[in-house]
């Protein structure tokens, strides 16, 4: 599964959040901005009454990450556009995939794979492979769920009627609370209309875990950490008998009225849960909110039993394979031959050790990759045994023979080699998943066929001729 | 035993005229066909989209599946059979590439249970690739295929000579536009295993044709008052029991793999197949052809 982290989502939450404070300082220091609104995402335009001389010195002591795109003096106001610095921007992004990964690890520990693989890829996507998941859906969703928790005041003094309508109060917004009926599965989305303003996220969490009240309803139990259990305690002294909504990814959970200031910095989720549900959620609040959604790019998943069978045909594949080339290459070559197909057999073992010892798992393209290496690792003895075989019709003996058919065969073979490796090293620089095994296994097995042809199969020659069990070459 | 017996004199290069005539139709015939099929056949790796494979416990019918997408709206999605007769395997692939996989693989097998029965099929496998990322990895493909055949270049260039190197790009275009229109002709996917395919058929060719060169180089030293058309048919001439001989073993092990392979091999094993016998025809009948030309013009 690829996925891809939508950074730039990172930047304008960001400047977002830039915006309230923003807004709050110029006030304080008695500059009036009474307009400031966000552009393209992740820009903010200003309209500033009075000096500009001023405004730039604030901005500049005490907002240094952001910089003026462009400005207008309009005669009574001047207009700002302020852009966040590119090195900044560019570290946040940065930040946000780091933090991503880090995260989605997190919470596939926690789910439980036995050995998952998780690693950036090219600047701003992410490569999972989870092996033996038996429901792969549902760790989808989890992985990919943002779970951004926020605490948010319901709006009571407004209408929610006038605001569905369209007249939405500055400041609010309406959110969804979606119920899905267990028995029907109809979803049924309740409205709520709430303050914009984000009292508290789920970043100040110390645990989440399931717990089932007294109807045997699972649901989850927050726990905050010291800074979270003080600013929960003054959110709800401050706001007692209102109703506090707790936000998951804009969606409301609930909405219940604070009955008295809370202190002891605990809170709990509820909605109709079920068991599985509570757990992920649990799982994903305690992991951690991603810094910026995530979004699906890429996504394999193949059953246990289809995975068994196509290995199992390509082991069939490569045994029949296997052995018409060892049968082949003893009809043609005859003891010769043999001590080409003992080459080979080491040069599968020596494949077969190195994707034990890289950790690599044996796919289909990967099984392809040392089928063809069978076909191509013949070539290397092939090529010598051809130069052999005219060293001695020109009358050489044995050792002279096999001794030339080496040393001039060498280059060939090398150059031959090579240019393969070129193609399979570009194959791994471009390939995904299954392509790059193909590529790793090629490769090794062509620095293994070099090696076992021009190494192993010439020393089995070298004993066999000096001590005098080979007189003149079986080939 | 011997297939080819030493001292062999065949004329390759007085057939070089045909060919190129031979190998210039075929190219034609290639192109002509994936002009007329508006493009390559792209799966789901290079168009975006989503593919379903689903095993059914009894024999059925690509129409009856298709009426039971039809009721929830899938019915103009592709239905293939894939792998054997008797497998009852089934892929259906559906244009649009849904971030919510799990429901539409859900809604899927939902459909067809209604018309098979709880236990009457399976899903097997589910790949999504989004429109953006297929654009990706055909861009990254085509690249691919140009990167190694760059540095192929550099290689021979510095191992023989320009023209060599030359002589070995065309010779891989040839087997690349070949094997590719193959592809059209036979209306077979085109996927992400193709293209390792078909750079495993570059790194292939190359060897062929590698084998042969250094041949050239080595005669072209020791036959220096022959003329170069001469050491040409003569190097290749005493390479040929090699040649055929490589070809041979590689193409058991591909043809059994194409045969044993099952249904996700199985094109992958033939694109092998067409490569393995076009590279090793190109060798002797397109890259050291190609040299002659540029010497005699000289």
């Amino acid at each position: 599964m690829i996925l891809e982290v939508e950074a730039q989502k990172a930047v304008e939450s960001y400047v977002e959040r830039m915006r309230g404070d923003l807004k709050e300082d110029l006030k304080r220091k008695q500059i009036y901005a009474p307009r400031i609104e966000t552009i393209n995402g992740d820009q903010l335009s200003l309209e500033v009454l009075g000096e500009k001389g001023r405004f730039d010195e604030f901005i500049e002591n005490n907002y240094p990450i952001l910089e003026e795109i462009g400005a207008q003096d309009q005669g009574k106001y001047f207009k700002v556009i302020l852009g966040m610095n590119k090195k900044q921007a560019e570290y946040l992004k940065r930040y946000a995939i780091d933090q991503a990964l880090e995260t989605i690890r997190n919470r596939i520990d926690q789910f439980g794979v036995a050995e998952p693989d998780i690693s950036p890829q090219g600047t701003d996507r992410i490569l999972i492979q989870l092996p033996g998941v038996k429901d792969p859906q549902r760790a989808i969703r989890l992985i990919g769920r943002t779970a951004l928790l926020e605490f948010k005041l319901l709006d009571e003094e407004h209408s929610l009627q006038e605001a569905l309508k369209g007249n939405v109060p500055e400041g609010d917004e309406i959110l969804y609370q979606r119920r899905e009926d267990p028995k029907t599965g109809g979803v049924s989305r309740v409205p709520f209309l709430l303050k914009k303003k984000t009292l508290m996220t789920g970043e100040v969490l110390k645990d989440a875990q399931v717990r089932f009240d007294d109807f045997n309803q699972p649901y989850v139990a927050l726990e905050f950490d010291p800074r979270g259990a003080k600013m929960f305690d003054r959110i709800t002294a401050a706001n007692e008998k209102k109703r506090l909504a707790i936000i998951l990814d804009d969606n409301v959970y609930s909405a219940p009225i604070i009955q008295e200031r809370i202190s002891g910095g605990r809170a709990q989720i509820t909605g109709a849960f079920t068991l599985n549900e509570a757990r992920d959620l649990a799982i994903v609040l305690r992991a951690g909110a991603l810094p910026a959604p995530v979004k699906i790019l890429e996504n394999r998943s193949v059953g246990p039993s289809l995975g068994k069978d196509l290995i199992d045909k390509g082991l069939k594949s490569i045994i029949i394979g296997g052995i018409l080339v060892v049968l082949f290459m003893m009809v043609y070559y005859k003891i010769s031959g043999a001590i080409a197909d003992l080459a080979l057999m080491l040069n599968l073992i020596i494949i077969m050790g190195a994707l034990a010892g890289l950790r690599a798992t044996l796919t289909l393209p990967g099984i392809a990759g040392i089928i063809l290496t069978i076909g191509m690792a013949v070539d290397a003895n092939v090529l010598i045994f051809e130069r052999v075989r005219e060293e001695l019709r020109l009358g050489k003996t044995p050792r002279a023979a096999v001794d030339g058919g080496y040393s001039k065969a060498f280059l060939t073979i090398m150059d031959a080699n090579v240019t393969t490796l070129i193609a399979a090293v570009v194959l791994f620089q471009f390939g995904t998943g299954p392509v790059k095994g193909f590529a790793v296994t090629l490769s090794i097995g062509i620095v293994a066929s070099l090696f076992t042809a021009l190494f192993v199969s010439r020393v089995i020659f070298e004993v066999l001729l000096t001590k005098g069990m080979l007189r003149r070459v079986s080939i | 035993m011997e297939f080819i017996r030493p001292g062999t004199k065949i004329n390759f290069l007085g057939f070089r005229r045909f060919a190129f005539f031979l190998s210039g139709l075929v190219i034609a015939a290639s192109i002509i066909s994936i002009v007329l099929h508006g493009g390559l056949n792209y799966g789901i790796d290079f168009a975006g989209g989503t593919l379903v494979q689903v095993k059914f416990k009894e024999v059925t019918r690509v129409e009856s599946i298709k009426n039971q997408l039809a009721t929830i709206g899938l019915d103009r999605s592709l239905i293939q059979r894939f792998g054997e007769r008797g497998e009852n395997e089934y892929l259906i692939r559906v244009e649009r590439s849904v971030s919510d996989l799990e429901t539409l693989s859900l809604e899927i097998a939902e459909a067809l249970q209604r018309g098979y029965g709880k236990d009457g099929v399976e899903i097997r496998r589910t790949e999504m690739v989004g429109a953006k990322v297929g654009k990706d990895l055909r861009k990254k493909g085509i690249l691919a295929i140009i990167y190694a055949m760059v540095g192929i270049l550099i290689y021979i260039t510095w191992r023989f000579e320009f023209i060599f190197a030359l002589g070995a790009i065309v010779a891989l275009a040839h087997d690349v536009m070949i094997t590719v229109g193959a592809f059209s002709i036979t209306d077979k996917e085109f996927t992400l295993p193709i293209v390792a395919a078909i750079l495993t058929i570059i790194g292939y060719s190359l060897n062929d044709t590698i084998v042969v060169y250094d041949r050239i180089r080595e005669n072209r030293r020791k036959m220096r008052k022959e003329p170069f058309g001469k050491v040409v048919n003569a190097s290749i001439n005493e390479t040929l029991g090699r040649t055929l001989l490589t070809s041979l073993t590689t193409l058991i092990v591909v043809v059994i793999l194409f045969i044993f392979g099952g249904g996700v091999i199985h094109d992958f094993a033939f694109a092998l197949m067409v490569g393995v016998l076009v590279g090793t025809y190109s060798s002797i009948f397109v890259a050291s052809p190609i040299i002659l030309l540029w010497q005699e013009r000289k």
